[in-house]
């Protein structure tokens, strides 16, 4: 019974820990991120690791998610006879929730993965220790770029993710189903307000890139230096990533407002 | 008098230590590596570290070098007190050293050249024409000419010692630290990085530290030897070393192949000549 109590208590130690440690290092990063050295060629090396890399899987997953609301939502408002509300119904749930959230997801799969796995295995080959020798800050050196690539990455793929959403349900509603495409376009732009759907949606983005770049740079900088603690440091990168993210989202919805 | 001043005075006194590593106690978890280590390595000299693998050898360095902290004892280099510095302070203390670490540790998403040039780049505003030259001086010091364009990832393990070994040299440190300088080579390459490290010894006049599992190679290099076990340090000459009754040490030269029979031991610079 003692030895049950003093492992829940060395849990929570450890987790307790472990949230000081990531508070520490998202202040390191982020006093990092405004002080020069800026940089630019690593930043502009990262975005195309994280952005350009993550584009056709964007692009494909979004036009695939529109296709399937196109389709859903066509069976759906059919029963009411409200088949002219698809483009509304696809620009309301693309633009509010899945276009920001999948986007995210994709990228912490993807992008995320990479990033935690590359510091993970700079920390196994002593590439950190080695900059710490010579004196450069590895926060600076390694894992500034990264994040703030993160950062400026997610929203652009959000949008991205929309449009190419917005255009396969385009498809599939107004060629392939029938549906007026007149009334799918301006159902779409009657149905989103600037200062509520688009700017929330990028709020909702950024604060994406903040977690999954700052996850994925700190489960790599903490990674035992093993091909072990590679492997679970990528893992653990998608894994609370995600749920990060899905978490997150319900919070910045609910403090946004849902109208 | 205060502890610090009567420390500069003692190692005033001592003449070429540069550095004294005292009274040293670490733990990973439960696991004691270091009970009260102490030892010395004089200046512009070179110490090899020997010891069984997991006895501490490479925590030694890197506590040397400040990238770790013991949790007790002194480590003084020169009339600094390192283990105690806050971290602005030792990362100043590291430039005036030099690290080649076992594998390279060459960032693999720069070429090698760019490797070698980023603590010049990183810590100095000469212009790229000289940093180039300097770079350059350094790869034809370690016979590295032809791989300057290469990323780490497309050259041999010796090549990537040498790449290292630029690098850590670029800056001209006072203390260059190698942490198992010889692993992972055929006994051709062990008797080339050897030659190399001896001669940029000689020619740098730098203070060098190493830990090495290759007994042939300690015997023809050294100066001093500490030997690491069970926590603390036995320190000496070669020779010393090489007759020492320890049965630890006994057994440690024995395990490792020529033993304790007499070693014709050449000249180190013949060993650099040779190469």
């Amino acid at each position: 019974m003692r030895s049950a109590i003093e492992d829940l208590g060395g849990r929570s130690l450890a987790s307790v820990e472990s949230l000081g440690r990531l508070g520490r290092f998202a202040g390191q990063t982020l006093i990092s991120a405004i002080t020069v050295p800026f940089r630019l060629r690593r930043l502009i090396a990262e975005l195309f690791n994280v952005g350009v890399l993550s584009l056709a899987i964007v692009c494909i997953s979004g036009a695939a998610v529109g296709a399937v609301l196109g389709l859903q939502g066509y069976v759906t408002l059919s029963r009411f006879g409200a088949e002219s509300a698809l483009g509304s119904f696809v620009g309301l749930v693309l633009v509010r929730e899945l276009g920001p959230v999948l986007t995210s997801l994709l990228v912490t799969g993807r992008a995320g993965s990479a990033v935690a796995a590359e510091i993970g295995s700079m920390v196994a080959t002593e590439q950190i220790d080695g900059l710490r020798m010579m004196s450069v800050d590895p926060v600076n050196f390694v894992v500034r770029p990264k994040v703030v690539a993160m950062v400026i990455s997610m929203p652009l793929l959000s949008a991205l993710f929309i449009v190419f959403g917005v255009g396969g349900a385009y498809m599939i509603g107004v060629h392939l189903l029938g549906v007026d495409g007149g009334s799918f376009m301006s159902g779409l732009e009657g149905s989103l307000s600037f200062d509520h759907d688009v700017a929330g949606s990028l709020i909702k983005s950024l604060v994406f890139g903040v977690l999954v770049g700052l996850i994925a740079t700190y489960r790599g900088f903490t990674a035992a230096p093993n091909a072990e603690g590679v492997s679970r440091a990528t893992t653990s990168t998608v894994v609370i990533g995600s749920v990060t993210t899905l978490v997150v989202d319900y919070f910045i919805t609910a403090l946004w407002g849902v109208n | 008098m205060s502890a610090t001043v009567q420390r500069q005075l003692e190692r005033a006194s001592a003449g070429p230590v540069h550095i004294d590593v005292m009274g040293l106690h670490h733990a990973y978890g439960t696991r004691k590596v270091f009970d009260g280590l102490s030892c010395r390595c004089t200046q512009h000299k070179i110490t090899c570290i020997l010891g069984a693998s997991g006895v501490g050898k490479s925590t030694l360095l890197r506590m040397i070098s400040s990238i770790e902290k013991p949790q007790s004892g002194e480590i003084w280099v020169g009339d600094e007190e390192i283990t105690c510095m806050p971290e602005a302070q030792a990362k100043r203390f590291r430039r005036r050293i030099g690290m080649m670490f076992q594998g390279g540790a060459l960032l693999d998403s720069m070429t090698v050249f760019d490797n070698v040039a980023l603590p010049l780049r990183e810590h100095t505003e000469l212009p790229e024409s000289e940093i180039t030259d300097r770079v350059r001086n350094q790869f034809e010091a370690v016979g590295l000419k032809e791989a300057e364009r290469l990323l780490p990832g497309e050259i041999s393990g010796g090549m990537k010692k040498r790449a290292a070994l630029a690098r850590a040299m670029v800056t001209e440190p006072e203390i260059l630290v190698c942490d198992e300088p010889f692993s992972g080579l055929d006994p051709i390459a062990v008797r080339n990085v050897e030659a190399l490290l001896v001669e940029t010894k000689e020619r740098a006049g730098v203070t060098m530290i190493l830990t090495n599992h290759h007994i042939g190679s300690t015997l023809r290099m050294a100066d001093q030897v500490v030997f690491l076990a069970g926590g603390s340090a036995v320190s000496g000459s070669v020779d010393e070393f090489r007759h020492n009754d320890d049965p630890r040490i006994a057994g440690f030269l024995d395990a490792a192949g020529p033993g304790r029979a007499p070693v014709e031991l050449p000249d180190a610079s013949e060993v650099a000549r040779d190469a």
